[in-house]
C-alpha cells in the first residue's frame, strides 16, 4: 500500500473543527455535569428491583462508577512505576513502519 | 438444495482455491465464499452427519445443534464482514489465511468429536500465524513464531487430553467433560490457552496489535470465541470459571488505561469481555449461558468495528499510539463515528449491542445469593471498559488535541463494513429478540427495564465524570510512547536466557563428557540400558499410550523451547 497520506495542519483547505470553536469542549463538560446529576437524583423516582442488597442503596451505582475509575486510573498509575520499559525494551529499535502490508 | 456439507470447508476449500482467481472475479470470489458458507449452514438440518470411522472410532465431523449453530452462524457474518473490509487488499497470503482460519474455526465449531476438534483446533493456528507475518517485518516473524507455539501447545495438550478420554471411556465424543474427567485437566488448559485465562492470556495481547491493518480483526473474531464455545459446551457448570472470568474482567483494565498502542488497548479489553463470558459459563445456568452466547455474538461484532476503525487509523496514518494521535475526526468523521458507535455497544449503553447481552450474565450472576463478590468485580470492570474503551479509544484517536495530522477517510469497502457492523450492534440493542431467539435455550428475559437502564446508565455516566475530572484536573496518565511489562516478560526474558546457558553448558559437557565418560560411565550404562528395554523391563515393558502422548507432549513442547526460542 501507499505510504502514510498525513501532512500537517497548515494546508490551506484546513478548517477549524467542531470543536475548535471556543467554549464548545466546555460545554461538552457542563453537559456530562448535568447529566449526572440528573441521574442520581433520578433514583428517587423508580422502584429500583435489587437482586443483592447492596445495588438498592441510593444512587449506589453512581458512586460506584466514580469511585471505581478513580481508583483504576489511580493504581494504574502507580502500576507504570513498575511496568512502564523504553519502546525498545524487547527489540532493538526499528525504523518506523511504513504501512506495509495493508 | 445445498448439500450438507460442514461449512466452514467451504471458506477453507474455497480459499485455497483464491490464487487461481484473479482480476475483478477476485472481489466476487472472497465475497461468494462466506455468502455461500452462510447459505449452506442455514440449510443444514439440525442434528448429527458427516460421520466417518478411523481406526475403530467413529468421528462425527458435522454436529448442529442451538449452541454450535449461534457461534457459527456469527462467525460467518463475522467473515463476511471482514472479506468486505479486506476487499482492498492486494495480499493473496493474507486472503487465503483469513478465508481457511475463518473456514478452520466454523468446521471446529460444528465439529462432533474432540479428534477432528483437535485437527480444526491446530489448523486455525497454523492459518492465523500468517495473518501477522503478512507484516512482512522482522518484529511480525518473530511475534508470529511466538504466537504459534503457544496456539500449537494448546493444540497438543487437547490431544493429550483427547487420548485420555478415549482410553477410559472408549469414545471420542465432545460433549460435557469436567475437570474430574480423565484428561479433563489437561483440555480445560488447552482451552483455557485459547481463551486466554490469567497468566496464559499474553500471547493475545503480544499477537493481535503486531498483525496486519486487516489481519487484526479477522484475528479478534475466531480464536478466542471458539474456545468460549469450547468451553461452553465441556465445562459448563465449573465453578473455578467464576473466579477464573471474574479476574480477565478486572485485571486487564489496569494495563489498557497505560497502554500507548490503541490495538494493544483493544487486545486487554477485548481479555476482559472474554472475562464475563467465561463468568457466564462457570455459572452456568440457562440464563448465564444464555448470556455467554448473546455476548459472544455481540462482541465479535462490535469488537471487530472497533478493530476496524483503528485499523482505518492504522492504514491512513501509519500510527496508532495514542501518543502520536488525536484530532482525527476533522479528516476520518465516519470512522469516528462508527469507532463510537463500537465504543458505546461494548460499554454496553442501554440501545447498543452489549447493553442486552451484558446485562443477562450480570443478572444471571446476581441471582445466584453467593456470588454477590461477582457483581462487585464485574460492575468494576463494567464501569473499567467504559473508561478505556468507551473513552480512551475515540478520544486519543480522534478528539483530545489536534495532531496535526491530515488524511483521507478511510476507503470505501472499509467505510461499508463499518457501516453494516454500526447498523447490527445498534439493531440488536434496539431489537434483540431475533438474537435472543438463536440462543441455546428458551429465553425469558427482559434487558429494557427502569432498573436495568437507569443503573446502568448511572454507572457509565459517573465513570464518565470521573474521566472528565481527572482529565481536567490533569491526573489523567498521558499516553507516551513505551511498552508495559506482561507475563511474556517470563518466556521473552529470563527463561530463553536461562535455556541459553543450559544449552551452552550441555554442548560443553557433551564434548567433556564423550572423551572422558567413554569407559567408566558408559560401559554399566550399557548395560543396564539394555536390560530395563527387555520385554519385562521398565522401558521395554507395555506403556499405556496416554502416558506415551503425556511423554511425546512433554518432549516435544521441551525440545521447541529449548532449540526455537
Amino acid at each position: 500500500m501507499s505510504a502514510p497520506e498525513s501532512h500537517n495542519s497548515d494546508s490551506p483547505s484546513d478548517s477549524p473543527g467542531f470543536f475548535d470553536k471556543p467554549g464548545r469542549v466546555t460545554a461538552v463538560v457542563y453537559g456530562v455535569y448535568a447529566v449526572c446529576a440528573l441521574l442520581f437524583f433520578a433514583d428517587l423516582f423508580y422502584h429500583k428491583h435489587a437482586y443483592t442488597n447492596f445495588e438498592g442503596w441510593f444512587g449506589f451505582h453512581a458512586w460506584f462508577g466514580f469511585i471505581a475509575c478513580v481508583g483504576l486510573v489511580l493504581a494504574a498509575k502507580g502500576l507504570r512505576r513498575l511496568l512502564m520499559r523504553p519502546e525498545d525494551y524487547y527489540d532493538p529499535a526499528e525504523p518506523q513502519e511504513s504501512d506495509d502490508a495493508a | 438444495m445445498l448439500p450438507d456439507i460442514n461449512p466452514g470447508l467451504v471458506l477453507l476449500i474455497g480459499g485455497l482455491l483464491v490464487p487461481l482467481v484473479r482480476g475483478p472475479a477476485r472481489y466476487a470470489w472472497l465475497l461468494a465464499l462466506p455468502a455461500l458458507a452462510l447459505a449452506v449452514l442455514i440449510d443444514l438440518p439440525h442434528g448429527v452427519s458427516g460421520e466417518v470411522s478411523v481406526f475403530g472410532y467413529t468421528l462425527q465431523t458435522l454436529r448442529v445443534d442451538s449452541l454450535s449453530f449461534v457461534f457459527s452462524l456469527i462467525f460467518l457474518i463475522a467473515a463476511l464482514l471482514m472479506a468486505v473490509y479486506a476487499l482492498h487488499v492486494r495480499d493473496t497470503m493474507q486472503h487465503v489465511a483469513g478465508m481457511v482460519y475463518a473456514g478452520a474455526a466454523v468446521a471446529a465449531c460444528l465439529a462432533g468429536d474432540l479428534l477432528t476438534l483437535f485437527i480444526y483446533w491446530e489448523l486455525t493456528a497454523i492459518a492465523s500465524v500468517f495473518l501477522i507475518w503478512a507484516r512482512r517485518t522482522e518484529r511480525a516473524y518473530r511475534v508470529g513464531i511466538r504466537y504459534l507455539l503457544i496456539q500449537v501447545a494448546s493444540g497438543l495438550l487437547l490431544l493429550g487430553g483427547a487420548v485420555m478420554q478415549v482410553q477410559a471411556t472408549g469414545t471420542l465424543a465432545f460433549e460435557h467433560i469436567g475437570l474430574d474427567a480423565p484428561g479433563g485437566l489437561l483440555i480445560f488448559l488447552a482451552f483455557g490457552i485459547k481463551c486466554a485465562f490469567p497468566l496464559l492470556h499474553n500471547w493475545l495481547q503480544d499477537a493481535y496489535p503486531e498483525a496486519t491493518v486487516t489481519g487484526t480483526v479477522v484475528l479478534s473474531a475466531f480464536t478466542t470465541k471458539l474456545a468460549i464455545y469450547a468451553l461452553a459446551r465441556g465445562y459448563a457448570g465449573t465453578e473455578y470459571l467464576i473466579w477464573i472470568g471474574a479476574i480477565m474482567t478486572a485485571f486487564p483494565i489496569f494495563y489498557a488505561v497505560i497502554e500507548n498502542d490503541l490495538r494493544r488497548v483493544l487486545a486487554y479489553s477485548l481479555n476482559n469481555q472474554l472475562g464475563f463470558m467465561v463468568v457466564g459459563i462457570g455459572v452456568g445456568t440457562e440464563l448465564a449461558l444464555n448470556g455467554t452466547a448473546a455476548h459472544a455474538f455481540c462482541h465479535i461484532l462490535y469488537k471487530a468495528l472497533l478493530f476496524m476503525s483503528m485499523g482505518a487509523v492504522l492504514l491512513r496514518t501509519g500510527t496508532v499510539n495514542g501518543s502520536q494521535l488525536g484530532g482525527l475526526y476533522k479528516s476520518m468523521p465516519w470512522t469516528a463515528l462508527f469507532c463510537a458507535i463500537g465504543a458505546a455497544s461494548i460499554s454496553a449503553f442501554p440501545l447498543f449491542s452489549g447493553f442486552v447481552s451484558k446485562s443477562m450474565i450480570i443478572s444471571a450472576v446476581a441471582k445466584q445469593a453467593d456470588l454477590w463478590w461477582v457483581v462487585v468485580v464485574l460492575l468494576f470492570a463494567s464501569a473499567g471498559v467504559f473508561h478505556h474503551s468507551g473513552i480512551k479509544i475515540p478520544y486519543f484517536a480522534f478528539f483530545a488535541h489536534d495532531s496535526g495530522i491530515r488524511c483521507r477517510e478511510a476507503p470505501r469497502n472499509m467505510l461499508i463494513a463499518m457501516g453494516v457492523a454500526a447498523a447490527l450492534c445498534i439493531g440488536i440493542g434496539v431489537y434483540p429478540a431475533p438474537l435472543y431467539s438463536l440462543l441455546p435455550y428458551a429465553v425469558d428475559y427482559q434487558p429494557y427495564t427502569l432498573s436495568h437502564v437507569f443503573t446502568q446508565l448511572q454507572l457509565l455516566m459517573f465513570s464518565a465524570l470521573a474521566f472528565t475530572v481527572l482529565m481536567r484536573t490533569g491526573i489523567y496518565p498521558p499516553e507516551l510512547r513505551s511498552i508495559n511489562l506482561d507475563t511474556d516478560w517470563f518466556y521473552r526474558r529470563p527463561i530463553p536466557m536461562a535455556l541459553r546457558r543450559v544449552r551452552d553448558t550441555w554442548v560443553g559437557a557433551r564434548a567433556a563428557a564423550t572423551g572422558l565418560a567413554a569407559g567408566a560411565i558408559a560401559r554399566p550404562l550399557q548395560s543396564h540400558l539394555r536390560a530395563v528395554a527387555q520385554r519385562d523391563g521398565w522401558l521395554g515393558g507395555a506403556w499405556r499410550s496416554g502416558a506415551m502422548v503425556l511423554w511425546a507432549v512433554g518432549l516435544v513442547g521441551f525440545y521447541i523451547l529449548v532449540f526455537v526460542v
